[in-house]
């Protein structure tokens, strides 16, 4: 009788696999709201290949959630013949798969740990391609009285006033290391800072969740510019603080050592460095925030803090 | 409540449609839970009859360790299949990690215990009588537990429906050890995660109403095939 149970779930995979090769999509621009969650149709036409190679980039939340990735993945493809599977993960997570060999190629924001990663021979160079600021935002309402002030200042008084709830990443991100280094130059150790009370709340989550988790609260977070902005329309929160040089938050791409494929791996640097998608990264949610999330700036030297 | 009206609405939106990229995520769904259930169900409930049929020490403590890992977490199961197929890990060399097949992998490893244990628990559930019947009728043992198989199948398919309920609703290995990549690992349920994540959420609700439609077809099919065997 079992073999009755079987065939049955062996006819339902045969069925499924028959109705699935009839929706195969002929790769139109679908419904608007169904993209925005789940994915870009371009690369639903083509079913995953052996013949087809694929090379693995991870990248930093930040340009993952602002839909950059999204955006530059099908232009990629196209050019180079080639599936581009895009994964997004913290900084710390990402540099954590390049070392164990996961993943061809890392986008991520975070210069200390880039520079230890391509010194303990895990990655090639590092590339700066793009730049942009942090942000400290709050509620409108600003109940900590931050406008205006410096990071460092305005953390000092997040610290002293012990009731404005700051929400952390606490991801070990690119995001939550510059958090870290702002408590550090505003002179706390950031071990005093997370246990010294329920108003500093360790989210544990990427950028986008960790904006809606200060949005539900009524808090205070760090946020990169790019995520801020795409997230904003959304959102009852406002940049209390967006001056300061240790706000810079510079992107770069490196190339994994044990790359599987460094050839597709070096095209994918020259890709983001290259003028046309340099404009392209540049120009990207322009039109539709009506502020520039991306500043280029392959070969110009800017290394970040 | 509204937002709950919204989220049907755009949900048939979707099915009506025919969003291809809704389709094409929900059938991968579909389809990496359905080969995992198989998978799991070809090998584990017979595994489930050797231990019932079989007398030997420790068996109960064995079958306390399976119904102990019904409860096993699935980001537990992502993370040690994550570590055995990652290009570090032992299996490294095969270069599955981030792919439909290591989702596949997970699944079938984390339902393992569920057919296990609630085959065996169909099994138990017979009593003696018919397994003595058949051998007294000069049946051999290979046909003796087809029999009793046989006996029990509601409660073995209910295990089999209980699999692909936990394959198709997890969460922890897809995203673990798939990294819901666009068009190639992502699943019903990361794609429901990412969407909450953005503040998505009518369409997130969506995709999960789309989810337990394709639960309840899988249901309704299995059961009708059952019936029709009659």
């Amino acid at each position: 009788m079992t073999k009755y149970i079987f065939t049955g779930l062996l006819l339902i995979a045969v069925l499924s696999a028959a109705c699935g090769g009839q929706s195969e999509p002929s790769a139109e621009p679908a419904m608007e709201q169904t993209t925005e969650i789940a994915e870009d149709a371009g690369n639903e036409s083509v079913p995953p290949r052996a013949s087809v190679s694929r090379l693995r980039v991870a990248t930093t939340t930040s340009l993952y959630d602002t839909g950059l990735w999204s955006y530059l993945e099908p232009m990629f493809e196209e050019e180079y013949g080639v599936e581009l599977d895009v994964l997004y993960a913290g900084t710390g997570k990402a540099l954590e798969w390049g070392r164990r060999g996961d993943v061809d190629v890392i986008t991520v924001h975070s210069r200390s740990r880039e520079e230890q990663f391509v010194e303990e021979g895990y990655g090639l160079e590092r590339v700066t391609f793009a730049y942009n600021y942090f942000l400290i935002v709050g509620s409108p309402d600003d109940p900590a009285g931050l406008e205006g002030m410096t990071p460092e200042d305005a953390f000092t008084t997040l610290m002293q006033n012990g009731e404005a709830i700051f929400v952390s990443r606490g991801d070990d991100s690119g995001t939550h290391g510059k958090e870290k280094a702002i408590w550090a130059i505003a002179g706390y150790d950031y071990e005093d800072v997370r246990t010294s009370g329920d108003w500093y709340v360790e989210g544990g989550s990427g950028m986008g969740p960790t904006l809606v988790m200060a949005d539900e609260m009524r808090a205070y977070t760090l946020s990169d510019m790019g995520t801020y902005i795409t997230y904003r329309s959304d959102l009852d929160l406002e940049p209390v603080v967006d001056q300061g040089d240790i706000l810079l938050n510079v992107y770069s791409v490196l190339e994994v050592t044990s790359s599987r494929n460094p050839e597709m791996a070096a095209n994918l640097r020259e890709f983001l460095t290259s003028e046309t998608v340099q404009d392209l990264i540049g120009n990207y949610g322009v039109v539709e925030y009506g502020i520039q999330l991306f500043t280029p700036c392959a070969g110009e030297g800017i290394q970040g803090i | 409540m509204p937002q709950l009206l919204e989220a049907f609405r755009i949900a048939l939106d979707m099915i009506v449609s025919g969003d291809p990229v809704v389709f094409s995520i929900a059938f991968r769904t579909l389809m990496i839970s359905v080969t995992a259930t198989v998978i799991a169900a070809l090998i584990f409930i017979p595994v489930g009859c050797l231990i019932h049929f079989n007398r030997f020490r420790g068996k109960r403590f064995l079958v306390s360790i399976i119904q102990t890992l019904f409860s096993v977490p699935t980001v537990l199961v992502g993370m040690l299949v994550f570590l055995l197929i990652s290009r570090a890990g032992p299996l490294g060399s095969l270069g599955m990690l981030f792919s439909p097949g290591a989702i596949v992998l997970g699944e079938v490893l984390l339902i393992a215990p569920i057919l296990t244990g609630l085959t065996i628990s169909a099994l138990s559930g017979m009593g003696r009588d018919v397994a003595d019947t058949a051998l007294s009728l000069g049946a051999g043992q290979l046909q003796m537990v087809l029999k009793v198989l046989s006996e029990s199948r509601y409660m073995v398919l209910t295990a089999v429906l209980m699999g692909f309920g936990r394959a198709v609703s997890e969460i922890g290995v897809a995203i673990i050890i798939g990294g819901n990549i666009s068009g190639y690992t992502r699943t019903l349920t990361t794609a429901i995660a990412l969407g909450v994540g953005k503040g998505e959420t009518s369409a997130s609700i969506a995709l999960g109403i789309i989810l337990l439609a394709l639960a309840m077809i899988v249901s309704v099919t299995v059961n009708t095939l059952q019936h029709s065997e009659k």
